[in-house]
């Protein structure tokens, strides 16, 4: 039973607007980072796609800007408790990269320009579900917000939504990434409320 | 992670906008300075809003934490925290929180802590935790604030940076300087990170907390005076300043 805070009446959100358990609207884009912002210049940047040491696919700026994009209007939902709705993105579909490897490995973890990792279930970032996303808005996508390029998959919490990615590396086992190593939850669904691995 | 019963025990403000809630929480399991808790209002309909504050205090035997709250101009948790709250009014907490903005006391290499305005809080509690270890890991702080009246601990402050050179303490103005402050008000740039952090080849621990533009400003120039990025750690609250 809550204890109810004596003369709190609360700031309900917007009519309409559904948002997961625990969280509240904002109109913003808060910036959430382990550590400096890198910036990558774009004849440097590379997109690969590895097995652990056998790397399937690579792509440099160059070949990764002639793959079809797609225009993704999404909501994002922070487990610092903010949302943001109706984000308008472009990028390129995880499916359309995976389309250019064969592999029957069912777990993923991303990287990152900084060392950032993050785990993904594949089937959570195919069949329409996830991104490489270069624009915002409209856009290029800056750095802090993890230009030139990031993982999109706004179904789960945002820092599975790895910033300044870099690769895939298919995996037989699922693998905690950086925050899921520091406590955060191995999936994060944000309708089931799972930030942290306690619960 | 359990909801726990605090109960708040004092009240102090630390500026016009800012103010201490010290929360005494039965059952406790302690903490690690840096880290944050999660704290849950409820209203009479059942309506309840949660948000994040980081822990002030050093980790205590005794039951206690302290978290110290910016009140936001929009905000729906802050001004409950910072003008309704009464002593003795109970909230719900949960915690401790975050493994990765921490400092510990078996840390003893040189620490650079650069906070702007509240992001000094985090920072805090590693200063005091420093203090009551007795650890002679050497510390400065960089504090970025707006003018003199919105330096949060400013007694404590000057009393532990007077005690020896465990802690030197530099500070910044961006709108407003005190009487005769040599420096202009001014954002932080390069030349004052140069000369009020370590040389880099101390490899010193840094720690940045801040808005959004003053983290990204702060650890450009760290990188830009030689400092390695592996061993700076953030933490930003706030929007970018650039888009809506």
């Amino acid at each position: 039973m809550a204890i109810i805070s004596r003369g709190f009446s609360g700031r309900r959100s917007a009519a309409g607007a559904e948002l997961p358990p625990g969280q509240y609207l904002t109109t913003d884009f808060p910036v959430l980072s382990a550590g400096p912002t890198p910036h990558i210049p774009l004849d440097r940047w590379e997109f690969t796609i590895d097995e652990g040491g056998n790397t399937l696919k690579r792509w440099d700026w160059k070949s990764f800007c002639e793959l079809p994009t797609e225009s993704i209007t999404v909501d994002l939902h922070c487990v610092t408790r903010w949302s943001k709705l109706g984000t308008i993105w472009e990028g390129v579909s995880l499916d359309v990269l995976l389309a250019a490897v064969k592999t029957d490995l069912p777990y993923a973890l991303f990287h990152s320009y900084g060392d950032y990792t993050t785990n993904l279930p594949l089937k959570d970032v195919v069949n329409k579900q996830a991104w490489i996303a270069f624009k915002y808005d409209g856009a290029d996508l800056e750095p802090e917000h993890g230009g030139p390029a990031r993982l999109l998959v706004p179904h789960l919490y945002l820092w599975k939504s790895a910033k300044w990615v870099k690769g895939m590396t298919l995996m037989p086992h699922d693998k905690p990434g950086f925050w899921e190593n520091l406590g955060y939850h191995m999936y994060g669904d944000p309708w089931k409320e799972q930030r942290y691995s306690e619960e | 992670m359990t909801w726990r019963t605090a109960t708040v025990v004092e009240l102090h403000d630390e500026t016009a906008s800012a103010r201490t809630l010290v929360l005494a929480i039965n059952d406790w399991p302690g903490h690690v300075a840096g880290q944050h808790v999660d704290v849950r209002l409820t209203a009479a309909d059942g309506y309840s809003a949660v948000r994040s504050y980081s822990i002030a205090s050093a980790p205590s035997s005794d039951r206690r934490i302290e978290i110290s709250v910016e009140r936001l101009p929009n905000g729906e948790v802050s001004p409950y925290l910072t003008q309704q709250v009464m002593v003795g009014d109970e909230l719900e907490v949960r915690g401790p929180i975050g493994r990765w903005f921490v400092w510990r006391p078996e840390q003893a290499m040189p620490i650079q802590l650069v906070a702007g305005g509240s992001g000094i809080v985090p920072l805090m509690a590693m200063i005091r935790s420093h203090a009551s270890a007795d650890s002679t890991a050497p510390f400065r702080l960089l504090y970025s604030v707006r003018e003199p009246g919105a330096t949060f601990y400013r007694d404590e402050l000057r009393a532990l940076s007077s005690r020896g050179d465990s802690l030197v303490v530099t500070y910044a103005y961006t709108r407003v300087t005190p009487k005769d402050w040599p420096r202009p008000a001014g954002r932080i740039d390069r030349e004052l990170i140069a000369s009020s952090m370590w040389p880099s080849n101390l490899r010193p621990s840094t720690y940045v907390c801040g808005p959004t533009s003053f983290v990204e400003n702060a650890t450009k120039f760290l990188i830009d005076t030689g400092h390695d990025r592996d061993r700076i750690r953030t933490e930003r609250f706030g929007a970018t300043g650039e888009r809506k």
